[in-house]
């Protein structure tokens, strides 16, 4: 398990709340991913699943235990060490897309690889806009944001968790606010893109029927890995 | 870093909530524009006030006073200079007025570098007789040509021609007020008796007015000549020299040095006048305080804007975060929009101020007491807009950091799981 091709580990994830009682959220999480695999969590609301993707992908650092991405520790890294982190290596998808209304959608899927500051804006575009291409919205790149639909916003969300290159994309309900057609098309685009791309994907659901096609289920309850 | 994506993103948030953005920006505008045309107003008439006695005030004047000598026969007696001696009734003994060697005290001045220029000067009280009434005066003997270059005597001439007084012969410039008490014309000539009961004709050649009614009833100007043929006195016979500096501030203690280099009595301007500079220091401050106090509201605009901002780019602010921002950049992201506000609002300000001023000094002023004036006073002194600039910045930068604060430590967790 712990070899080069290990994207992501925990050891010993241990979270609890102490205010108002105390409540133990994530016992004893050890996992791993490895690289290429989409792989899902599934359970009951309020059984620890996305808690556990915040901590995964290090937006949450209110925890015991190791977490290693690329197998470098996360424990003790700054807020900014952690955010090069997360712009670097690790892209998201969530429930609502959260795009920035003020830009056009090139512009929001430009913005994390404008940040990473590795290529030249022209080199960025170019990359958006193929990105844009594999996901069969390139036509609308000059939109503003909040002039497209529903189905359209998740899969410029999806090209912007693209754009760096990350080792991981992590997903919270992607598919939570989409309607049947838009969730299987979301889910193929997936399945492409880790198939084809070689991209290694975590996905938070209590969709069943989408967790089932996934290569790997990782079920919880009650703060615990089954 | 890339400040400029910073930069990017920061102006699409100004722009997305431009109204608001100009609101704020209006807010400094006002208050910059307020700063400006206030300071600038208040600084003009200050120093018109101030001009009005300091611009004819010698910055030191020395002259000989009529006291006692503090010398008296008995001191000079060794058989008294260990002991204790009471005098009673002493009178000033035959002191005179003049200044002695005042010729080569007026050289010497003209060789020290400090000074800007010397003008010597007569004092001599007289009785002005209209018919069966004497009014008294004072006639001031001066040098036309160093008193205007001085003290602006000029400007103060209202009527008739200051040069006149050197050109024709027994010439007198007679106060505004003195001469409507005499009424007397340009060209008439008065009578006056000096205190030895001398009598002399002068002809009227013009009225002084010095915005000072009470100087303008009794004083009147001659040139030192006539002067000196009035008291009957030779020509080098002078009461006062008055002394312009280059630095009015070395006033105190250069007058203390010409004292007792030149065994006269030395007045500095400040002792003469002490009273001018707290009333000015007064009037900036006042200024100065209503002009902050209109910064610090529009900064509270500044404030409330920028927190509604941040509450409403809340989601904005998360997926920032979550992609790779820190707080650091979110952080400046907000100080940079404080900031351009301030930046903008303040430049328009300051435009606005200039113009606000020009304003003003286009609106007539006529005052009987200051015949030099015809609008109202304003200062064009670039410190204001240096500091109304370094104000506007500083600000909002105050304003915008809290709020900045505030969004840099923006959970995204807590955003993106709240939704």
């Amino acid at each position: 398990m712990t070899n080069s091709e290990t994207i992501l580990r925990a050891v010993h994830i241990n979270k609890s709340f102490s205010d108002p009682v105390h409540v133990q959220v994530l016992q004893d999480i050890n996992m791993s991913v490895s690289r290429g695999e989409f792989v899902s969590i599934t359970g009951k609301s309020g059984c620890g699943k996305s808690t556990l993707l915040y901590i995964l992908s290090t937006l949450d650092t209110d925890f015991t235990g190791d977490l290693f991405i690329d197998c470098q520790p996360m424990r003790g890294l700054s807020e900014k060490q952690l955010a090069k982190v997360r712009n670097e290596k690790i892209g998201f998808v969530f429930q609502f897309h959260y795009l920035l209304n003020e830009f056009s959608v090139l512009e929001n899927v430009m913005l994390p690889a404008l940040k990473l500051n590795l290529h030249t804006e022209e080199e960025i575009r170019e990359h958006a806009l193929r990105k844009l291409e594999i996901l069969g919205i390139k036509s609308l790149a000059d939109k503003k944001a909040n002039k497209i639909s529903g189905g359209e916003k998740q899969r410029v969300a999806i090209a912007r968790a693209l754009i760096n290159n990350p080792s991981i994309i992590m997903c919270d309900e992607p598919t939570g606010n989409l309607d049947k057609t838009n969730s299987l098309l979301v889910f193929e685009l997936f399945k492409e893109i880790t198939e084809n791309e070689g991209l290694t994907l975590m996905v938070v659901t209590h969709d069943q029927e989408f967790a089932n096609r996934t290569h790997r289920i990782i079920e919880m309850e009650d703060g615990k890995i089954l | 870093m890339n400040i400029r994506l910073l930069v990017r993103i920061a102006f699409s948030l100004l722009l997305a909530r431009w109204k608001q953005s100009l609101v704020a920006a209006i807010g400094v505008t006002f208050s910059i524009t307020m700063f400006i045309a206030l300071l600038a107003f208040m600084t003009g008439l200050n120093d018109l006030l101030d001009g009005l006695i300091l611009n004819r005030t010698p910055h030191i004047r020395l002259f000989n006073e009529i006291k006692p000598n503090n010398l008296q026969p008995i001191n000079h007696d060794s058989l008294f200079s260990k002991k204790y001696n009471f005098i009673r009734s002493v009178k000033a003994g035959n002191s005179r007025q003049e200044i002695y060697n005042s010729q080569i005290i007026i050289k010497t001045l003209w060789q020290d570098k400090r000074i800007q220029g010397v003008a010597p000067k007569i004092t001599a009280q007289v009785f002005f007789n209209e018919g069966k009434v004497n009014i008294t005066g004072i006639i001031n003997g001066i040098d036309v040509e160093a008193e205007s270059r001085l003290f602006s005597f000029t400007d103060y001439v209202v009527e008739g021609n200051a040069i006149d007084l050197k050109n024709v012969n027994n010439s007198i410039i007679l106060g505004k007020g003195l001469a409507e008490k005499l009424l007397a014309n340009i060209g008439d000539v008065v009578q006056v008796t000096t205190a030895n009961q001398q009598q002399f004709s002068l002809k009227v050649i013009g009225y002084f007015q010095s915005g000072l009614v009470d100087i303008d009833k009794v004083q009147s100007f001659a040139s030192l000549s006539t002067t000196q043929k009035i008291v009957g006195k030779p020509s080098h016979y002078i009461t006062d020299i008055q002394v312009r500096l280059h630095d009015l501030n070395a006033a105190p203690s250069l007058a203390k040095e010409y004292a007792q280099l030149f065994e006269t009595d030395a007045e500095d301007i400040q002792t003469a006048n002490a009273q001018f500079e707290t009333g000015s220091f007064v009037r900036s401050l006042i200024s100065y305080a209503v002009g902050i106090t209109l910064l610090i509201v529009a900064g509270f605009g500044i404030y409330n804007i920028l927190n509604m901002m941040i509450y409403e780019k809340m989601d904005s602010i998360a997926i920032l975060k979550a992609t790779g921002f820190s707080g650091r950049d979110v952080n400046r992201i907000f100080m940079v929009i404080a900031v351009s506000i301030g930046l903008f609002g303040g430049v328009i300000g300051l435009g606005f101020g200039f113009l606000f001023s020009v304003l003003i000094d286009q609106i007539p002023f006529n005052t009987a007491s200051l015949p030099t004036i015809t609008t109202y006073p304003v200062n064009y002194s670039i410190t204001f807009y240096l500091i109304g600039a370094v104000f506007s910045i500083v600000t909002t930068w105050l304003a915008g950091w809290a709020p900045a604060q505030k969004a840099s430590k923006v959970d995204p967790v807590v955003i993106i799981r709240g939704k």
